[in-house]
């Protein structure tokens, strides 16, 4: 019921767009990880009045068995959108977007996770999106990597995430709501940064195949940048616990890492 | 929600928590009759929603949002808007909940939150109409849990309040006719409030705001919605089977109508910090 | 050849760590001559490998482990034992844990909701871990409280050669036992005694990392105590009897050797202690059939820690 009107124009004669941005500026960022007790790993993100919450359990039993993997885990993903998340009340059952988006988030992780280290069992992800305004997937993905890496998965990288669309005739990263509901198109992906190989690609709209590869450069260099605040992120979460003193001449502590845990044997990549 | 009773519960976990109760005190040192802290937070979902609130009982957590829509009045009440509420068991908030289609558990949440808001005519729905037989206001109140650490059923119906307090929705009017959305903002109408007070039974025991190794183990629970006029609106024994006494139920009615004066105060401290 | 982290950094998974010569080690993997992080952790050098010492992440049982567990299911001749954390549901077989001939009823012994100690004696990821329950300290355990820790944070809990375990039960005199899968037992007369023993393992899980762990705690403990005193009779710690040793189950001492004991400051450490048995103690217990009730007495003549004693049950026939 809020009131959602379409703009005038997306792009100004300055060439900035609705809410001031330039082209390939991001809309502020706030990254959270370990918002939730209960869960082994969680993380929050804010981007823009977007507003989402992830939960990560296990490796843990896997309900039902046939979905069991006997040579690796299964990464299962739920997105939700909660009801009063969107203008108008959206229906309390997964809709189809839900169950396609949950896929294709499922889809943009699971290459860097290492699932072969866990057989038979299951590696769960609950998306829920406390507030939508544009962006909602990429963020989930954003929150969700975190999310794995709270909870000790080991992966082979985070995944940043950012969608870049096209408005008044121009390419411009991090789509608000207006932009991708009037704007021309649509191009949300993911990265892994360290190789820019791409793990989420989407399109919708109408671009030229210059535009395309346009977009994903600018896509790839916004992951970049989305991938050095979730590793801010992730190292202020557990430098925050660290005490008062952070003396370095403790035995003790030397000495706990020594211990060998039985930790995840992690292969080499090659 | 929060019938463990088909869990493996260790042996140890079960006898202590009795054997503690027993002398007088619970798992973390609380009064029999004492919440944990609770911390209510509204305009959570500012953008979205018409109204949000977010509340913390310890280590279990919630949030709520409200939606208010123009639609349909049901037929047999023509001139009357209506609210409803539901609530799911997230399986973001615990390892115990599972995916899927809501279950038992979930439903008897949203049912017993619901009824503490309709019963105690939380919202006064004849206000709600704005054409009869036409259009009425139809508001949703929507709750998922974040965190469970037990005592959904409070923190839930704290957050529907709260959030119920805090709504601001653009006023519609007829005009030739019409139906139109005018630049005037109001507020939900409210009578009356009342909220949850969840004890569990657990041995001889009875322990508000119950955590949820307490749950466990607990033999029932027992919720009563208290309005504010010290009257009981709703209440739901559940929780497992274990039996209650009429000396039970008179002691959880004592302890809900004080917590519920208390509970009261922290919301209208809440939705004052908004304004 | 080149690092790119300082001792002890907090790494995150996908951080560069090491290019050329090195290898991953675990918490670690490497690709193309680089070495990467997979986890969120401590980095560490040792000669040219680099391994990261995890801060998160479930328990995998490892062989030799000793662990806390909650027996769900029995099945013929086996228990079920839950681990609290982690994907697997580990396997007790009677013979591992009972003298034969043992009754055809293997719950009549243990069933479900009760709580074991017990040593991993083998795992792989496909069946699951194997438990054992014959040995010093491996048992039912009866009494006390259970809390949970994350797994990734047991070392610490026990600390450098059992410093910080040893620590709090000097202060506390409560009798623990860690499991290495993050389940902690805690057993006192007093309530407020265990909920400080509580406070000490939340304190330990939230600063794993820090420096100075083993002072900060010990003073928070202390503080407390303070606090506390007037409030407990000191005369009532030593002796637990009312809580006494475990009942008869019905379960078969292995002989001493059994004990695990072999890494000094690694998991098992705590609870088999010293105390608990001193060399010259007789060894009653061992294989000798029946007396089950020879222990109580000679436990109460001990100090303290008396069912830290291994059961030197009898199971045979019944």
């Amino acid at each position: 019921m809020s009131p959602e009107v379409k703009p005038d124009y997306l792009i100004s004669p300055e060439g900035l767009r609705n809410d001031g941005r330039r082209p390939d500026e991001m809309r502020p960022i706030e990254m959270k990880v370990g918002v939730l007790k209960q869960a082994d790993g969680s993380a929050s993100i804010r981007q823009g009045k977007t507003y989402i919450i992830a939960a990560v359990y296990g490796p843990r039993e896997l309900h039902p068995r046939h979905l069991t993997q006997n040579d690796r885990a299964y990464l299962r993903v739920v997105y939700r959108m909660a009801t009063f998340s969107v203008p108008d009340r959206k229906r309390p059952a997964p809709s189809r977007r839900e169950k396609e988006i949950s896929m294709v988030i499922a889809n943009s992780l699971r290459p860097v996770i290492f699932l072969e280290e866990f057989p038979k069992s299951v590696i769960d992800v609950f998306v829920t999106v406390i507030q939508a305004d544009g962006g909602t997937r990429c963020a989930a993905i954003n929150a969700a990597s975190l999310a794995l890496a709270d909870a000790g998965i080991p992966m082979r990288s985070l995944v940043p995430s950012v969608a870049v669309g096209k408005a008044d005739g121009h390419l411009l990263v991090d789509l608000g709501d207006e932009e991708d509901k009037y704007g021309q198109g649509d191009i949300p992906m993911a990265t892994i940064p360290h190789s820019d190989e791409i793990v989420l690609l989407q399109q919708d709209g109408s671009f030229t195949r210059e535009e395309i590869m346009e977009a994903a450069q600018m896509g790839i260099t916004s992951c970049k940048y989305l991938h050095e605040l979730q590793k801010d992120a992730l190292k202020l979460a557990y430098a925050r616990k660290e005490g008062e003193n952070g003396g370095d001449d403790d035995d003790d502590y030397e000495d706990d890492l020594e211990h060998d845990l039985g930790e995840a044997e992690i292969p080499g990549d090659d | 929600m929060g019938d463990w009773s088909s869990e493996v519960i260790s042996h140890i976990d079960y006898d202590y928590v009795r054997d503690l109760l027993s002398r007088g005190e619970r798992l973390d040192g609380r009064a029999f009759d004492e919440y944990r802290p609770i911390d209510i937070e509204v305009g959570v979902v500012p953008a979205k929603a018409e109204g949000s609130a977010l509340v913390r009982i310890g280590n279990t957590s919630v949030v709520a949002g409200v939606k208010v829509l123009v639609g349909q009045p049901w037929p047999d009440n023509p001139d009357k808007g209506f609210v409803m509420v539901t609530a799911e068991m997230s399986p973001m908030a615990s390892p115990l909940f599972e995916l899927g289609p809501p279950k038992e558990g979930a439903i008897e949440l949203a049912r017993v939150v619901d009824r503490g808001v309709r019963e105690s005519d939380t919202v006064d729905v004849s206000k709600l109409c704005i054409l009869e037989g036409k259009h009425v206001y139809t508001i949703f109140a929507d709750v998922y849990p974040l965190e469970y650490d037990g005592n959904l059923l409070d923190a839930s119906s704290m957050a529907v309040n709260a959030a119920l307090a805090t709504t601001k929705y653009p006023e519609y009017k007829m005009e030739d006719d019409k139906l139109v959305k005018t630049e005037n903002m109001i507020s939900i109408p409210l009578e009356n409030m009342a909220i949850e007070v969840t004890h569990s039974k657990i041995g001889d025991s009875l322990v508000v705001d119950p955590i949820l190794k307490e749950e466990m183990v607990q033999n029932c629970r027992i919720t009563i919605a208290v309005d504010e006029n010290d009257k009981m609106t709703a209440m739901q024994k559940g929780g497992g089977i274990g039996p209650l006494t009429l000396d039970d139920l008179d002691a959880a009615m004592g302890v809900s109508i004080e917590r519920t004066h208390d509970i009261m105060a922290l919301i209208k401290e809440a939705v004052k910090s908004l304004k | 050849m080149a690092l790119f982290f300082t001792k002890r950094e907090i790494v995150v998974p996908g951080q560069l760590l090491a290019e050329g010569r090195y290898r991953a080690d675990v918490g670690a993997y490497g690709k193309d001559e680089k070495v990467y992080s997979a986890v969120v952790g401590l980095a560490e050098l040792r000669g040219n490998t680099v391994k990261v010492v995890p801060l998160q992440g479930v328990y995998i049982p490892s062989e030799g482990d000793l662990i806390i567990g909650k027996i769900t299911i029995v099945a013929g001749n086996n228990w079920k034992v839950d681990l609290g954390s982690g994907p697997y549901l580990a396997s007790l077989h009677a013979n591992n844990a009972l003298r034969r001939p043992y009754d055809d009823d293997i719950s009549r012994y243990m069933g479900i909701g009760d709580v074991i100690v017990a040593e991993v004696s083998a795992f792989d990821r496909n069946s699951g871990p194997f438990l054992f329950m014959k040995g010093r300290g491996l048992q039912k355990l009866e009494g006390g409280m259970l809390m949970s820790i994350n797994p990734a944070k047991v070392p610490r809990v026990i600390g450098r050669r059992g410093s910080m375990i040893s620590m709090i039960k000097d202060l506390l005199r409560v009798q623990t036992v860690v499991g290495q899968n993050g389940i902690i037992w805690i057993r006192s007369r007093d309530p407020k005694i265990m909920r400080l023993a509580v406070k000490a393992f939340e304190m330990i899980e939230a600063e794993a990392h820090t420096s100075k762990l083993t002072d900060r705690v010990h003073d928070m403990l202390k503080e407390e105590l303070k606090n506390l005193k007037g409030s407990i009779d000191e005369d009532d710690y030593p002796s637990d009897e009312d809580e006494g040793p475990p009942k008869d189950e019905a379960f078969e001492e292995a002989p001493v050797e059994t004990e695990p004991e072999p890494e000094v400051e690694s998991e098992p450490a705590p609870e088999p202690e010293p105390e608990v048995v001193p060399e010259d103690e007789p060894t009653e217990t061992k294989e000798e059939p029946s007396e089950v009730e020879a222990k109580p007495d000679k436990a109460k003549a001990k100090p303290k820690k008396v069912e830290e004693k291994p059961e030197e049950k009898e199971v045979s026939e019944e």
